[in-house]
Parts: structure tokens; sequence; C-alpha cells
């Protein structure tokens, strides 16, 4: 490749954030609205990472404990780490004593920053992907938020969580070890309240994003979830699921996704054109379709065709 | 540096001199580097922006490494050639497309430096310069992630291998689609000197050129080409060549089905 990650970002950054800078106010404001006994919902908005939104796009939840609140998925940046930290003592009445991060994703991830690095754990697989990828998306989200990730560096959870029970402040999770958004998606289960936090497994009337997909496992964990007890679940990106409809949806999605791309190659389009293919009606609801789309064209189209077009 | 390197690039594709002053239409892009791109590109011919030259771009950079470009400008008569560029590359030129006999459509994935217009200049029989294009913001976006580069140690086993397969289109065009692995150096980076396919051609089965592409280092590492040819006969042969005098060819033979015209 010949362009260095400092010179792409220095390019990048030179004119939309001069712009920015001048104008900036931004504080984050994260809404807790109670789902269950002692389960708080915090709900991103459902569209791309953008200025405006801060990076605030995806969903977390706050956990009461007797030994303080767990936090699922601290956020994107420092300062909307902070602002989840407040609010769990707002409305828990204690301090975030534990924080999990569901997998690598900055939009999840980053957020880790403002909390002590021994009380952020998650999947030996996601401290992996966050080794690897971390200071590249800590960049790539400075250049896409700038001012909102002000002192915001890369802080890796403990790669200690395995599948299983676990006991804190004495309530009960269920904790899975999946895969298939990434190659480590964390779920976790509220025994006491029934409630399933998916991660980013499940999209509700939101798009699924696909940049670590793979598309085989995640269907089968789409299983698992299925077969696991629930009442609630809460997407990584969507509204709360009272129904069991976002597990199909997401799955739905999925099949449609590799099927149309699939077919794309086969009928001789190229990236563009499959990125343009009519999106079915069913989908009309889901936030963000065509940018998700246009998304997975660029990260599945090339393997498909790897597979597809026959060898000359 | 860089500047030299724009140099180079654009010497690569320069035809006419550049005289002191002639009239170029205002930017509708406002590019601050449409004049110095058009003088060199365009010597003193005429310049149009012209919406019949259709370039089909997403709505963002996923991946900066592959971005695809189509353009299509079937709506224009006698078109003798097809430049892609990007303004703000350090290697503006992607290709220098002449499509002997086939339609004046071409896609492909460039590489991007930094947010910056992604055009189409297409000259047609009577000397003028059609152009279009879109600014383009390229950053990675969303629940993710920078490029989701496909990090390759294996680039010399698989050095010039081809996929492709062709598709009769009804009529007597065909669609061809050609996939060749190759890194693509730019040169831009330190210790990894240039080395890029530099020409690719398209012949029919009578020995006819169909397409004559000129490939510059700012096309995709593993590049994708998508022809419309004007044979739907035969089998059709790509033939690629690169910097360091490398050939590789492949022969396609159209599948019968006939697919909807696009
Ligand atoms: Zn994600």
């Amino acid at each position: 490749m010949n362009l260095t990650r400092r010179s792409l970002i220095g390019a990048a950054l030179a004119l939309p954030v001069a712009a920015r800078a001048e104008t900036f106010a931004g504080a984050y404001a994260p809404k807790a609205e109670p789902v269950a006994e002692g389960v708080w919902m915090v709900r991103g908005a459902d569209a791309p990472i953008l200025f405006d939104n801060g990076g605030m796009i995806a969903n977390s939840a706050i956990i009461a404990t007797d030994a303080g609140a767990v936090l699922f998925d601290p956020g994107v940046s420092l300062e909307h780490g902070k602002a989840l930290g407040a609010l769990a003592q707002a409305v828990t009445g204690k301090a975030v004593g534990r924080v999990y991060v569901s997998h690598l994703h900055p939009d999840h991830a980053l957020g880790a920053a403002a909390f002590d690095p021994a009380i952020v754990h998650a999947l030996p697989a996601t401290r992996a992907d966050l080794e690897r990828d971390g200071e590249g998306f800590s960049d790539a989200m400075y250049r896409l938020l700038s001012d909102w990730m002000k002192g915001t560096h890369v802080v890796l959870p403990l790669g200690d969580v395995a599948e299983g029970e676990a006991l804190f402040g004495g309530r009960r999770f269920r904790l899975f070890a999946m895969q298939g958004h990434s190659a480590g998606d964390l779920a976790l289960l509220d025994e006491a309240t029934g409630t399933l936090l998916a991660g980013d497994l499940v999209f509700h009337d939101r798009a699924p994003s696909t940049p670590h997909a793979d598309l085989v496992k995640w269907r089968a964990a789409l299983d698992r979830l299925t077969a696991v007890q629930h009442r609630l679940l809460l997407p990584g990106h969507g509204p709360l699921d009272r129904d069991g409809g976002a597990i199909a949806q997401t799955r739905d999605w999925l099949d449609w996704l590799e099927a149309a791309l699939t077919q794309a190659v086969s009928d001789g389009l190229d990236m563009t054109e499959a990125g343009e293919l009519p999106i079915p009606a069913r989908f009309a609801g889901l936030k963000a379709a065509r940018y998700e789309l246009q998304r997975s064209v660029s990260h599945l189209y090339p393997g498909l065709e790897a597979r597809l077009l026959p060898r000359l | 540096m860089i500047r030299k390197k724009i140099l180079l690039a654009l010497i690569a594709t320069l035809a006419a001199p550049v005289p002191a002053a002639f009239a170029l239409p205002a930017d509708p892009l406002k590019s601050p580097m449409w004049e110095y791109h058009a003088e060199r590109l365009f010597g003193g011919a005429t310049v149009r922006f012209d919406p019949a030259v259709k370039v089909e771009i997403p709505e963002i950079a996923e991946n900066q490494r592959v971005f695809p470009v189509t353009v299509d400008a079937r709506a224009l008569p006698q078109v003798k050639r097809i430049l892609i560029f990007a303004d703000l590359n350090p290697i503006p030129v992607a290709v220098d497309y002449a499509p002997r006999a086939a339609a004046p459509f071409l896609a492909t994935r460039i590489k991007l430096d930094q947010r910056t217009p992604v055009r189409a200049a297409v000259l047609t029989a009577d000397g003028v310069w059609h152009v279009s294009g879109n600014w383009i913001d390229a950053a990675g976006g969303g629940c993710s992630a920078p490029p989701v580069s496909r990090v390759k140690g294996d680039w010399a086993d698989h050095l010039g291998e081809m996929h492709g397969a062709a598709w009769a289109l009804g009529g007597t065009q065909t669609r061809l689609r050609v996939t060749l692995r190759h890194p693509m150096d730019t040169g831009l980076v330190e210790n990894i000197a240039a080395y890029n396919i530099e020409r690719v051609t398209v012949t029919s089965s009578a020995g006819t050129p169909l397409a004559d592409l000129q490939v510059f280092g700012a096309v995709a590492e593993d590049p994708a080409f998508t022809f419309i040819v004007d044979d739907a006969k035969g089998p059709l042969t790509v033939a690629a060549r690169d910097s360091s005098g490398l050939e590789f060819d492949g022969v396609v033979t159209p599948r019968s089905a006939t697919l909807a015209a696009r």
C-alpha cells in the first residue's frame, strides 16, 4: 500500500476538522431507560458513526448489583465512557464495578478508556482483536469524531471472560462466548430478569454491519441465541426486542445479503452495481440499510469474486 | 517527492503541450486541483461538465484501498478515451481507457488518499472532453473499522493469477469481468518500489483489438475490471503486462445464458 496511516490522517484532517473545531461544544448525554428490575438500556443513535452523533451509536446496558453497576459496552470514547459511568451511578446509586466489552468494534469498545483496566473484561479473542486493531480504530475515530475523542487512549480489556456462569454483586449472569459478527462476540443473560444482552450478534430495525463478519459462524450464533430462554433482548443497535423478532430479522438480512451478493457476482455485476441492488420491501423499516449494503459489498465482494469467478 | 510522482503519473497520460492560458469551465466541485489537472490532462481542448457521463461510486469509502468506480458514457457518441482520476490522490490518474470496439463503459477499483473528487473524463471524436464526478470522503465508517485489508504474505505465489467470466448481453455485446492478482505498489511507501500492472488489452478470437487500458499505480491491489465489448462470438483473450515486463494472459468464453441488458 502506498499511503502511510499518518499521511492519510494528516491529509484527511486538514479541512473538515478545522471547520469543526471552532464550533465544537459537544457533550454526551446518554439516557437510561429501565427495561427490567435493575436493568437499564442506553440507546445509541440508529445511524452511522458521524460527527453529529459523537459516535454514540451503539446500545449499552446498565445492571445494578450489590458490588456496583455492571456496564455492558462502554461506548466510543473517553467522554462517552465517563458519561455512561455517571449515568450508571445516577440510576443504580453505585459506581461502575465491572465493565464488559462485547466485541472489538470502536463504537462499543474505546470508551473503556474511562475505567480502571482491572475492571474491564472481554473474551480473549476480543482482547487479541483490539491488540491488533485498537490503534487503527482509534485513528479512524479521531478522524471522524475529532474533539469527541479527546483524551481517548486504547485500553485493552482483560481477555479473561469464559463461557459459563458468573456471579457479581449477588447477581447471576450466564456468559456466552460466540463469534460471527466478529472473532469474539460476548452475549450476557441476566438470569433474574431473563434479559439477554446480545451485542452486535443482533441488530434490530437497523441493518447489520459486517466488517469482520463470518456469516456461517454468525448464523450458528443466532441459532444458539434463539435457544437461550429469555424475556427481553437488547440488541447491539436498534430498539429493545420484546417478541423475539430481532434475531429472525438479523438472520433474514444476512441470508438475503449473502444470496444477493452471490447472485450479483454470478450475474457479472461490479461492486458499485452490487451496492445499488434493490433492497427488498420487507427491510424498509431497517435504518442505514443502503449504507450497510454498500459497506458489506466492500467487505464481502472481493472474496466472493475470488471464489466464484473461474480461474482463467 | 509526492509532487514528482504526480508529474510522472501525469506525463504518462499527457498528449498535448500545455498552452499558457485557455478557458476552463468553473469546477462545480470547487476542487483546489481542478485547474492544475485540467490544464495538463486536456491541453487546450474544449472541456464540458456533462451529466451524460455517469460516474457511479458508493456513498462512503468503506475501504480506502479498494474504492469501486463505474463509468458509463454510453449516452455519448464516438468515445475515444476515458480517464478516471482523483484530484487529491498522489497518483491522480488511475486508468486511461481506449474502448476500441467496446462500449464506453468501465468498472474498476482505485485507492484513495484522502477526501477527494473522483472523476471521469471522456473524450469524444469531436475533440471535446466530457467531465463528471463527485467528492468522496475517504474515511472508514460506522460500527467499524479502518479498511479490512487482506494482509498477504503470499502475493508472489499468485502473481498474475487471473479470474474472470463473460456474459452475452444480447445483441452483439459481451460483458467481461477480469480480476488479476497483483500488489500494485505505488512507489510511495518507503523501501517498496513502484510495481504495477501497466496495460490490459482484450482481443477477439479473430484478433481484433476490443479494449486497450493503460493502468497506473492508483488502481487497487488485485485489480478488477469490467468491460462491455462489441463481440459476442468467440473466446476473448485478456492480456496484461506489468511494469517489470511480466506478461499474463487468459481466455474467457462467454456464457451462453443471456443476461438482461445493462
Ligand atoms: Zn460491531
